[in-house]
């Protein structure tokens, strides 16, 4: 099978859907709860299995989109998928948390079984689709409909407040794609053309610097949701808090790259003046949301809320590290998203772990856990360095990049950036000391087990990630370097010939 | 490939340690730990003896690391002379200390995972001591400062031991929010953070400024005072001390390794490896200077006070390290190395011997609670008498004496001959010569002198340690002796400069290694020697000759007393600035600034949400299929919508 020519995009990015109408003629009962556990698992096994071909022949050396697919949809609307050096990782990294996904859900999900495990595979399919479509309204589409699978999820199998969370998550999220979608409208009312490629060539051009002022705007309204940035970013520790530990890692680890992915793909090469100009006030938010997100996690008593909190302050950094537009910042941006997926879901699995055994997420409720559960404190341990950016995580060279390139932009906003090296040192190893140090006293922590194998086997490749990007990153930096400069040097180019234009 | 040995040995025994320590047991962790450090300080030497002697100095890839851009960084070991004192003294060390701490840490139920901690560490201060660029550096530096959180925090049950694990590493990274800006600027200036690069370019900067938070000002002093921001963190220097004292908490024989020998003493390092930066950079030298000046002072004062055995030892390192970057500063980076290299001896033996008597005391570290101890473990007794002796510099000038006093009182000479205005800094580190002599001989008598204050039933059972924890006393004990009049003429003396080589950079104005030499005021050889003289008698005279007197000088100068006693008030001071406003901060923005003013902002939407929950209240009664659909229904009415708009507008056109 020659892969430049077959469809394997389209392949990895419906073969989770192909997964879940096998499981909806399931049986309702035990044996039917088994059967879509296990097919659920294996779609996604064999998705990320195919995935890695992508990865093994996709050509770092060139900045154009790979494995391209085309033909004609809906009218002036083709059905288009392709990858280049930013967007192929996310597909990978949506591939490989699945399988996990599915594994933490074991046993852990206990009703509808079915329903669940389609929503996922269902969730999946759309997730890929963002990152792979090529098509203004394909985008749409899959970015949109995401929300449905992700509501339910959190709705249905959540805990408490899982009605207020997901309704909270619905509106603010929804509130940013209705102005995205005029946007949108108005792009193909101007530019003629739905095609992301062909915008991202002739968009510097053929937006006005006004008109790309009000697009910018409206794909911010909707890429800042879903950072989320400060300070529409409330939605996200209620989500987090209420939902399952799946949902939490894929809320964490995939929607929220999709705005860093969204400014990447759109705001940057499509509308470089505006982003020029209101660089500043992004730089002004992530600095707020790395700085005030600190401080209030440092304040929280529960640990999801406050891992949830410190995710905010990582996607600080991220976009802090894209709108620098040097080639470090982006790289450190796009770095730091993929190691955020591999750290926070990790970390949220964590939370996972303790909850299933004593179904509370309050700190204070804990203590002392290395006595009982040794493998579980190293494996926090390392998930909570990765967090506070050591070097050798692969936590640290999203930080270290986003934040080079910062000080190249503005000494500014690297030097407040950087005070949150501090801050996350003191929320993480503080919540580190309240759960895992101390004597174990609370009587309904006397019998609490340590991992079992089924959760080793699902931290193990987290873990090892971790270590192996951080001693060698060049595995994922090798692949976004040329698609990276090309943006840089497109943006460079776009800049100076407005400026040329505006000198007579 | 004797260097990757080096370097990587105490890794592979880390590995063993963590991965299957629990599987094959303490006792072969213990072995194989220890016997790869041993091997790698045995190839430590041999390394010394070729750079320094020799002058074979090496560049060893390993590895690509971040490479973005023009930034390009890889894992690589640099060696040279600087490199090659410093694996001597961290291989060294690590290696008696993991044998002693197999006899220290007999009774721990979890030694593997001891032994793992001290063999990260001991790779972590390599990399960094090896580091070919200044993210590497910076690696190593954060590495031993989660394995000193690690090991400080060794006992988690102790609340103290966590919250002194905690401050560590929270103030170690306030120093590290200014190493890192350092490197971001250093970047942004030289384009480069290989050391190669810059140190070829240092010197075309000088003089020069940027735009630095809307200042102009000097690149390279600014620079480097960011840098030394991390030095100060890491090195415990004053502001950014109060971590140390608090260190001790976790079990002596890290106390001894890595708040004595080596990790501390990184600062130290780190300015002398970039000597070709800081001495293009006055101002910031001068800072260092004082810095190093105020701390070796400060410290020493509240050492005269403190009653417990180890904290007397911690800050005296605390001063002994002042004493090293005033050296850096007047531009001595070599009597600073020197004395880094003699103190790692003789102060991990205080700290080991100190490990001795709390191991024979069970557990007491109280001076209060010791006394007359003597004759009961008297080895290590006289271990803590070779390590006062070298600490304190007891020898005759021009002729011979023990570590100390080669060292430090190189480092006296080097601060009057770098004339300070009323050579102010040659007579503070004097003075606090004379306090370091007080407060180790009160020590020395506290502890083993007089009659004993313990508990009879402890004091009948004190016992001298295990040969385990013995012959690191003795090897250590040997170095107290002889590592300043062996090395003094290449660290410091007439060979100075082909042992140094190129790893340390002087400025063209930069005569202070022969200045030294050449005063001739005998009384500036003589002023070290009476400081050190005239604190042993006070000490004698206080503790043993007119025991009455410590507590009449407290009552009588209760103020100053209690201010030593409280360290200054350092710690209060902090937690009042800095510790409660930040948690208060923080629990106003979550409550007020994310609850009120932004969820209640978005009042509107929330009572539409409140609306709609209790129409979706069927959600829980399980009509979830109903609702999908009518959610399905509706984002496909928006689409329709959009279509039917988007093709007749693009009819329209």
């Amino acid at each position: 099978m020659n892969v430049e020519t077959s469809p394997i995009l389209s392949i990895i990015t419906f073969l989770p859907l192909l997964g879940a109408a096998f499981i909806a003629f399931l049986p309702r009962n035990a044996g039917g709860d088994r059967n879509a556990r296990h097919t659920a698992l294996y779609t996604t096994l064999f998705t990320f299995a195919i995935s890695l071909i992508i990865w093994i022949n996709f050509d770092p050396r060139t900045a154009d989109f790979q494995f391209v697919e085309e033909m004609d949809w809906i009218g002036p609307f083709k059905y288009k998928m392709g990858v280049d050096g930013i967007s192929m990782l996310f597909v990978i990294l949506t591939t490989f948390l699945m399988p996990l996904c599915i594994l933490a859900s074991w046993e852990s999900v206990k009703i509808r079984v079915k329903e669940y495990m389609i929503a996922f595979l269902v969730l999946e399919t759309l997730m890929i689709g963002v990152f792979c479509a090529l098509d203004l309204m394909l985008f749409y589409l899959f970015f949109e409909a995401g929300l449905i699978p992700m509501f339910l999820i959190i709705g249905v199998w959540g805990g408490k407040r899982r009605v207020y969370a997901s309704f909270k998550f619905f509106l603010y999220t929804l509130l940013g794609s209705v102005l995205m979608l005029l946007a949108m409208f108005t792009m193909f009312s101007v530019a003629g053309t739905a095609d992301i490629p062909t915008l991202m060539q002739i968009g510097p051009t053929k937006f006005s610097r006004d008109l790309q002022f009000w697009l910018w705007l409206a794909f911010f309204a909707s890429f800042a949701v879903k950072m989320p940035m400060w300070p529409v970013h409330t939605w996200l520790p209620d989500a987090h808090v209420e939902a399952p530990t799946a949902g939490s890692v894929i809320l964490a680890g995939i929607l929220l790259k999709m705005g860093g992915y969204g400014f990447l793909r759109f705001s940057l090469p499509m509308f470089p003046l505006a982003s020029q100009d209101l660089a500043t006030m992004v730089f002004t938010l992530s600095v707020v949301a790395i700085i005030y997100t600190s401080l209030v996690a440092l304040a929280q008593e529960d640990i999801k809320k406050l891992i949830a909190y410190s995710s905010v302050a990582h996607m600080g950094f991220v976009t802090m590290g894209i709108f620098t537009f040097q080639q470090q910042g982006v790289d450190g941006a796009i770095f730091q998203m993929l190691s955020h997926g591999i750290v926070s879901a990790a970390l949220f699995l964590c939370v996972g772990i303790v909850y299933d055994r004593m179904h509370t997420r309050e700190i204070a409720a804990y203590g002392g856990l290395a006595d009982r559960m040794p493998i579980y404190a190293t494996v926090l341990m390392i998930f909570t360095m990765a967090n506070v950016g050591l070097p050798g995580t692969s936590g640290f060279v999203g930080e270290f990049l986003t934040l080079l390139g910062a000080f190249k932009a503005n000494t500014w906003v690297a030097f407040f950036a950087t005070t949150g090296v501090i801050l996350s040192a003191a929320y993480a190893l503080y919540l580190y000391r309240r759960v895992v140090f101390g004597t174990l006293e609370k009587a309904s922590l006397k019998s609490i087990t340590d991992m079992t194998p089924r959760e080793i086997a699902i931290m193990a490749p987290l873990v090892i990630l971790t270590i192996v990007f951080g001693f060698y990153p060049a595995f994922l930096l090798d692949v976004m370097a040329v698609s990276v400069k090309q943006l840089v040097t497109n943006f460079e180019a776009a800049v100076a010939h407005s400026t040329a234009l505006a000198v007579p | 490939m004797i260097y990757l040995a080096i370097v990587f040995l105490p890794l592979i025994g880390a590995l063993i340690a963590g991965l299957f320590g629990r599987v094959i047991g303490d006792r072969p962790t213990e072995i194989v730990t220890t016997a790869f450090l041993m091997a790698a300080a045995v190839l430590s030497w041999i390394v010394f003896i070729q750079v320094g002697f020799d002058h074979e100095t090496a560049r060893v890839p390993v590895m690509r690391w971040i490479t973005s851009g023009e930034l390009d960084t890889s894992w690589s070991l640099r060696i040279d002379t600087l490199t090659s004192v410093m694996l001597v003294v961290v291989t060294t060390v690590s290696a008696l200390v993991h044998l002693y701490s197999i006899g220290y840490m007999h009774e721990d139920p979890a030694r593997y995972r001891f032994f793992c901690y001290l063999s990260l560490f001991t790779f972590a201060m390599l990399m960094l001591v090896t580091s070919d660029n200044l993210l590497q550096m910076f690696f190593g530096w954060e590495g031993v400062g989660l394995a000193s959180y690690l090991l400080i925090g060794f006992w988690y049950h102790k609340p103290e031991a966590n919250a002194a694990a905690m401050k560590a590493f929270i103030v170690n990274r306030v120093g590290d929010f200014g190493f890192a800006l350092g490197i971001f600027g250093v970047f942004f200036v030289f384009n480069s953070i290989n050391y190669d690069v810059i140190f070829e370019a240092a010197e075309s900067f000088h003089g020069k400024t940027f735009n630095f938070l809307g200042q102009d000002v000097d690149i390279l002093t600014t620079l480097c005072l960011l840098l030394f921001m991390g030095a100060m963190g890491k090195s415990a220097q004053f502001l950014l001390h109060t971590w140390l004292p608090d260190a001790m908490e976790g079990p002596t024989p890290v106390s001894a390794l890595i708040h004595a020998a080596t990790m501390v003493t990184a600062g130290v390092f780190m300015v002398a490896r970039l000597s070709p930066l800081f001495e293009q950079a006055e101002v910031a030298r001068d800072v260092v200077l004082y810095v190093g000046t105020i701390t070796a002072f400060f410290a020493a004062t509240i050492g005269l006070v403190q009653n417990d055995i180890k904290r007397v030892v911690a800050y005296s390192t605390c001063s002994q390290l002042g004493y090293m970057f005033a050296a850096c500063g007047v531009g001595a980076y070599g009597a600073a190395i020197f004395h880094l290299f003699t103190h790692a001896f003789f102060k991990a033996l205080l700290f080991l011997g100190a490990g001795s008597v709390i191991h024979a005391m069970h557990h007491e570290q109280d001076m209060r609670n010791m006394g007359g101890l003597a004759p009961k473990i008297r080895l290590t007794y006289f271990a803590m008498l070779i390590g006062t002796m070298a600490l304190t510099g007891v020898g005759i000038p021009h002729l011979i004496g023990f570590a100390g006093f080669h060292s430090k009182d190189a480092i006296i000479e080097a601060s009057f001959a770098g004339h300070t205005p009323h050579n102010i800094v040659f007579w503070a580190l004097t003075f606090a010569a004379f306090l370091t002599s007080f407060y180790s001989w009160r020590l020395i008598f506290m502890t083993f002198h007089g009659k004993t204050r313990a508990a009879p039933e402890v004091y009948k059972h004190a016992h001298e340690s295990p040969y385990t924890m013995l012959i690191p006393l003795g090897v250590l004990s040997l170095g107290a002796i002889a590592a300043g009049f062996v090395f003094a003429p290449e660290f410091v003396g007439h060979h100075y400069k082909e042992f140094w080589g190129h790893a340390l950079y002087e400025g063209p104005h930069n005569h202070i290694m022969h200045d030294m030499h050449a005063i001739t005021e005998e009384w500036v050889f003589w002023a070290p020697f009476i400081a050190m003289a005239s604190g042993f008698g006070l000490a004698w005279l206080y503790y043993i000759a007119a025991p009455w007197l410590p507590e009449a000088t407290a009552r009588a100068f209760k103020p100053i007393y209690l201010f030593l006693l409280n360290k200054w008030y350092f710690d209060e001071l902090y937690d009042w600035l800095f510790v409660k406003p930040t948690m208060a901060i923080g629990r106003f923005l979550w409550k007020g600034g994310d609850g009120a003013v932004i969820d209640g902002a978005i009042d509107g939407t929330a009572s539409t949400v409140k609306w709609t929950t209790g129409r979706a209240v069927k959600l829980q009664t399980g009509y979830v299929y109903h609702y999908a659909f009518a959610m399905l229904i509706g984002v496909a009415a928006i689409l329709t919508f959009f279509l039917r708009s988007l093709l007749m507008g693009g009819a329209g056109q």
